[in-house]
């Protein structure tokens, strides 16, 4: 008994590790000083992130680069997990790995060369669109991961029948496959959207000028001091991909 | 039918993933240009200079800061792992709560380090309120931080494949054990650990290699005093301009990285 009491206690430690420091930021986003005591609640850090013309465009930015990014990505990641599910593709399938296991910063230097050089010779600046191109790269692997799972589970037979009663194959994807494994893609969607929305270092390398996006914006805001307007932000943010993730999980559940 | 599903995901794939690793990888053999950039001619140059000392020894302080955050992780990991592993009705619950602030977002992870630590940080500002402290504590701004902050950002790498072999393991084993006089101690060691391998090597390695190539955890937390290999090469692209070098070590990183997940999936294969 005192055993597992011990150990309960200590699983509650570790826990609150993890945890703790989230809670104390949005607690204290909440807070009337602008220092860190807490003299009572107050929205005004709230109200200021909202009027804050940095900030909001660089939400808009966000905003773009990750619808952008997630829906091309969720459709050739769903494509390719199901082309990889009736046979293998090793090279894809490596090309993919590489993609996830390449430290962000790497990734994020090589892209900056890549496009520098490649756009050397069309005259085209660095801005949203290498962004977007930047993201599509990493979350494809994370979309394929994903769909990949379910149609693990799913029943090869229904498209054969499907084919047998005289649709071709593309036919017996979208009406047949896809239907059914819908709730497996739409949470490979949300993910991707979260890893887009959540990068900075790729995309500190590859944005423009004008493609600033709100991790750049509270990078620079964190680096350069105390800002209660962060905290504000960054509780907003963790609430959001908490409930995205959240949905995408029942998703992949289904 | 088959090729015309996966042509969006090849040509993504050679354009975005291999081709930029191919630019990197003849950048590494050209010469540094005057404002950045590269030219000719040809050289191995810059990975000849790799074994500098100066560069051997930021090469030696993110390996030893990343072996210490994974033995952190693992000794912390560990007993939580089989705590979930034999929680019951509370597994997914448990398992939930560890993975989810693993899912918010990294920057606002580490910026809550910052705001806990940092000179007018919760920290300090309690200690001086009690009147424990008169100065601040440098908290912030140091290899102690970043570790922190690695092992907080990493710790879910770990428990996850741990948890998942302890989660296969027959109870019957452990309990056979106990009845034929197996002390709790030996048990742990002769049974579970041994079971358990395949998960906490996983574990070390999901843990260490991201460390390693680190960049976001030791630039905020470390406030630049603490260099490691992400912020070398960082460095090598902006301020420094020597692209040539920063391409060097950016493939002597990823072959680290992947030579590392590579050898041990071969042996966990095997196992």
């Amino acid at each position: 008994m005192i055993r597992s009491r011990a150990a309960g206690f200590y699983a509650a430690l570790v826990l609150a590790f993890l945890h703790l420091p989230l809670l104390i930021l949005i607690a204290f986003s909440f807070n009337a000083n602008r220092f860190t005591v807490w003299t009572g609640f107050s929205l005004q850090w709230y109200r200021a992130a909202i009027e804050d013309s940095q900030l909001v465009e660089s939400l808009i930015n966000s905003v773009i680069i990750a619808l952008a990014a997630a829906g091309l990505s969720t459709i050739i990641g769903t494509l390719a997990a199901w082309g990889m599910w009736r046979r293998r593709a090793p090279w894809l399938s490596g090309a993919l790995y590489l993609s996830l296991v390449t430290p962000e910063i790497v990734t994020g230097i090589a892209l900056l060369a890549l496009f520098q050089g490649a756009f050397r010779f069309l005259r085209l600046p660095l801005g949203m669109h290498t962004v977007i191109l930047a993201h599509v790269a990493f979350s494809i692997a994370y979309v394929t991961i994903v769909v990949s799972g379910r149609l693990r589970q799913y029943d090869r037979s229904l498209e054969e029948a499907a084919m047998d009663l005289g649709a071709n194959e593309w036919r017996a994807f979208l009406k047949v496959t896809l239907p059914s494994i819908a709730p497996a893609v739409a949470a490979a969607g949300l993910l991707a959207l979260v890893v887009s929305f959540d990068d900075y270092v790729i995309t500190s390398m590859v944005a423009g000028v004008d493609s600033e996006t709100l991790p750049m914006v509270i990078y620079a805001m964190a680096r350069r001091g105390v800002s209660p307007v962060v905290n504000a932000v960054s509780s907003m943010i963790v609430v959001l991909f908490g409930v995205l993730i959240l949905i995408s999980q029942r998703l992949q559940e289904k | 039918m088959r090729r015309w599903f996966l042509l969006p995901a090849r040509l993504t794939a050679w354009l975005l993933i291999v081709a930029p690793m191919a630019v990197i990888a003849v950048y590494s053999l050209l010469t540094r240009g005057d404002y950045g950039g590269v030219e000719q001619p040809w050289t191995f140059e810059s990975f000849t200079r790799l074994a500098d000392p100066l560069y051997l020894g930021i090469l030696w302080r993110s390996v030893w800061i990343s072996a210490a955050a994974t033995a952190i992780c693992a000794l912390t990991g560990f007993p939580l792992a089989l705590y979930i592993a034999r929680a019951g009705k509370w597994k997914n619950l448990l398992l939930q709560l560890v993975l989810l602030p693993f899912w918010t977002s990294f920057l606002v992870r580490t910026y809550a380090w910052l705001f806990i630590l940092r000179d007018t940080g919760l920290v300090n500002t309690v200690l001086t309120g009690l009147h424990l402290i008169r100065t601040p504590l440098p908290l912030l701004y140091n290899d102690g931080a970043v570790l922190l902050g690695l092992v907080y950002s990493f710790l879910p790498f770990f428990i996850l494949p741990v948890y998942a072999t302890l989660e296969r393991m027959d109870p019957a084993l452990v309990e056979a054990a106990a009845d034929l006089g197996a002390t709790p101690g030996a048990v742990l060691r002769r049974i579970v650990l041994p079971l358990a391998a395949p998960g906490i090597a996983a574990g070390c390695v999901l843990v260490f290699v991201p460390c390693l190539g680190a960049y976001l955890t030791p630039d905020l937390l470390g406030g630049g005093k603490t260099v490691m290999l992400g912020n070398l090469v960082q460095n090598q692209f902006t301020t420094a301009r020597d692209w040539p070098f920063g391409a060097a070590i950016s493939l002597a990183l990823l072959a680290l990285s992947t030579g590392l997940l590579l050898v041990t999936r071969h042996a966990g294969e095997q196992l």
